[in-house]
């Protein structure tokens, strides 16, 4: 496409910047089609949900789908489940990368060096490589089939020790100097002067862990396995599975509802995903 | 763990999680240093101990796991190196090896040609406004649930009833087995997963693209470098940076793909779509068979660091930095 468009801008100035917007507009149009139909499709009847050609507009626009999902799945439990491990884990990892990195970039003590390597080189781990020995060490504490055991595990983050360590890094020294001289201990310049400071990049962190573990699949479905630990996703993959043809609208009535959150999070965060994904190149 | 290694050089040195932190200090440490110090141990603590206990022990423990036999039930017998002979010549491990070595190359090279395109396209003249309701909506499918958009595209692509064949019998062209046959399974699980990927290199691009001053192509077009050429002379090498963080993080990300191929195809039909992170899920927590899972997730580790490090040798003759 943009070839076409570049050996336009060669001839007819005018019509270069035209066509490369229509193709654009195409792309962006395939992109969000097939969430337009999952939405569009969710709010029609059952039977009506077969239809082809899939009027975008649903013709008689029917709740009956979503009245669906909650008859057949525990939606609020599998809500506050997913609620309480995200918001959790979005916390912790908001302490632990903002503790992590600011003694990284502002703390000299002994085998700095080899320990912030350490917590780089774990960025490069994939998780399906551990996940049969964390298994194990989560079975051993007692932790799996537990939201527990999947909110303990997920608090170190190396990709937000690492975010949170350039953040800080990029803050004028002079003002931890000034606060030392007027008195202020280690932790005082921490917490009244550096912390504060802190916030937007801890947002990104947030944002990040709220995005990754509000979708995240792999782990719920190897730890949990009673039907009451079940996050939104198992819940909705198993709705898919427990059903046959013709209660597509309801399925995708349920992905709608777990989409929320998620849509949410993109419409208020959408600044601070952009610029956590933009920063290094996520390993999520 | 190591409760029992006295370190001699440092006499006062913790065990070994903690270890990790900072020795105490020496006697004549001023109370500022030791306070930094106190606070430094404080800080790391939770995120040092957190990786080792569920990142460093693991992978000694796969290492480990994968010299047994074990079925969680029984008690773990020593293998030797049976497991390994034995995924060599299971012919369900190689053929997911192989899956996924199809995948990652397929998947990434669509991967950043589409975002590649669109990160130039989108960067050229055109409304503040309508340039962020583009790079929303390249970047949206990236917030979404992988196996929830999964469920989406297993109706999307259904043969019989599915809209995508709907809209090719529009044009014309007979309904394709999107899910069912060998062929076609794998390439759908690649547009899935590249459908819901591409956002991601796509802010890659369009950052890199930023960080490319202005002047520069100036130059370049007063030297009379026209369209393509331009991009492929000056842009290209001038991103090449951006290229290869996008490609790493992408092959490593396609390496461990597994959502998509276990929602849209369960790895059938037959094994066509069936990966090794679907191998390692299956041993070890279907067929409760620990060792095997183990060895295939060593292997798998060896390859990502292996195509990870014969990308940066690459890469030192293709990147430029500024």
């Amino acid at each position: 496409m943009s070839q076409a468009t570049l050996s336009l801008s060669r001839t007819r100035h005018s019509l270069a910047p035209l066509a490369r917007i229509a193709g654009l507009t195409v792309c962006a149009l395939l992109t969000l089609g097939p969430v337009i139909w999952t939405v569009s499709t969710s709010l029609r009847t059952p039977a009506e949900a077969f239809d082809l050609p899939p009027s975008i507009i649903p013709t008689s626009p029917s709740t009956e789908a979503y009245r669906g999902v909650f008859d057949q799945i525990d939606v609020w439990l599998l809500a506050l489940n997913s609620t309480l491990v995200t918001a959790l884990i979005a916390v912790g990892q908001m302490i632990t990368a903002g503790l992590a990195g600011y003694a990284f970039a502002r703390l000299e003590f002994r085998f700095k060096k080899p320990l912030f390597g350490l917590v780089l080189a774990t960025m490069m781990v994939p998780l399906q490589v551990t996940i049969v020995p964390v298994f194990l060490v989560l079975k051993s504490m007692g932790l799996t089939d537990t939201l527990l055991g999947l909110i303990i595990p997920a608090f170190p983050t190396a990709f937000g020790t690492f975010l949170m360590r350039q953040y800080f890094l990029g803050m004028p020294k002079d003002l931890g100097e000034a606060a030392m001289l007027d008195g202020c201990g280690p932790w005082r310049i921490f917490r009244s002067v550096y912390a504060p400071l802190a916030a937007p990049g801890l947002a990104i962190v947030g944002v990040l862990a709220f995005n990754y573990h509000w979708n995240e699949f792999f782990r719920p479905l190897i730890l949990e396995t009673s039907g009451q630990n079940y996050t939104l996703p198992l819940g909705l993959v198993s709705l898919q599975g427990n059903l046959g043809t013709g209660s597509i609208s309801v399925v995708l009535a349920g992905v709608v509802l777990s989409m929320i959150p998620a849509v949410a999070v993109f419409v208020v965060g959408q600044r601070p995903l952009r610029e956590g994904i933009t920063s290094a190149g996520v390993n999520r | 763990m190591t409760n029992t290694q006295a370190n001699t050089r440092i006499p006062d040195a913790r065990p070994k999680p903690s270890g990790a932190a900072p020795p105490r200090p020496a006697p004549r440490a001023s109370a500022r240093d030791r306070g930094v110090r106190l606070l430094a141990t404080l800080f790391l603590a939770p995120t040092i101990v957190g990786i080792v206990v569920f990142t460093v022990v693991p992978i000694v423990g796969s290492v480990v796991l994968s010299l047994f036999h074990w079925n969680v039930i029984d008690d773990p017998s020593f293998a030797g190196a049976a497991n390994y002979r034995e995924v060599f010549t299971d012919s369900t491990v190689l053929v997911s090896f192989g899956n996924t070595l199809v995948f990652m190359v397929l998947a990434v090279a669509l991967q950043l040609l589409i975002a590649l395109t669109l990160a130039l396209a989108v960067n050229g003249r055109m409304p503040v406004w309508l340039r962020s309701v583009f790079r929303s909506a390249f970047f949206f499918p990236l917030v979404l649930s992988a196996a929830s958009i999964s469920v989406v595209m297993k109706y999307l692509f259904n043969q019989d009833f599915g809209v995508v064949n709907w809209l090719l019998g529009l044009v014309g062209i007979a309904p394709v087995p999107w899910l069912t046959s060998e062929n076609a399974a794998m390439a759908t699980v690649i547009l899935v997963y590249v459908w819901q990927q591409f956002g991601f290199s796509f802010l890659l691009f369009v950052g890199g693209l930023n960080n490319i001053p202005r002047e520069i192509h100036e130059a370049a077009s007063l030297d009379g470098a026209t369209g393509l050429r331009k991009h492929l002379n000056v842009t290209l090498p001038l991103l090449s940076p951006t290229l290869l963080v996008a490609s790493v993080v992408g092959i490593i990300n396609a390496l461990q793909v597994f959502e998509q191929p276990y929602v849209l195809t369960n790895g059938g039909p037959g094994d066509a779509t069936r990966t090794v992170v679907m191998v390692i899920y299956e041993s070890a927590f279907e067929q409760l068979r620990f060792g095997t899972a183990s060895a295939v997730g060593v292997l798998l580790f060896v390859l990502i660091m292996a195509v990870t490090a014969v990308q940066f040798r690459l890469s030192r003759r293709f990147v430029h930095y500024q």
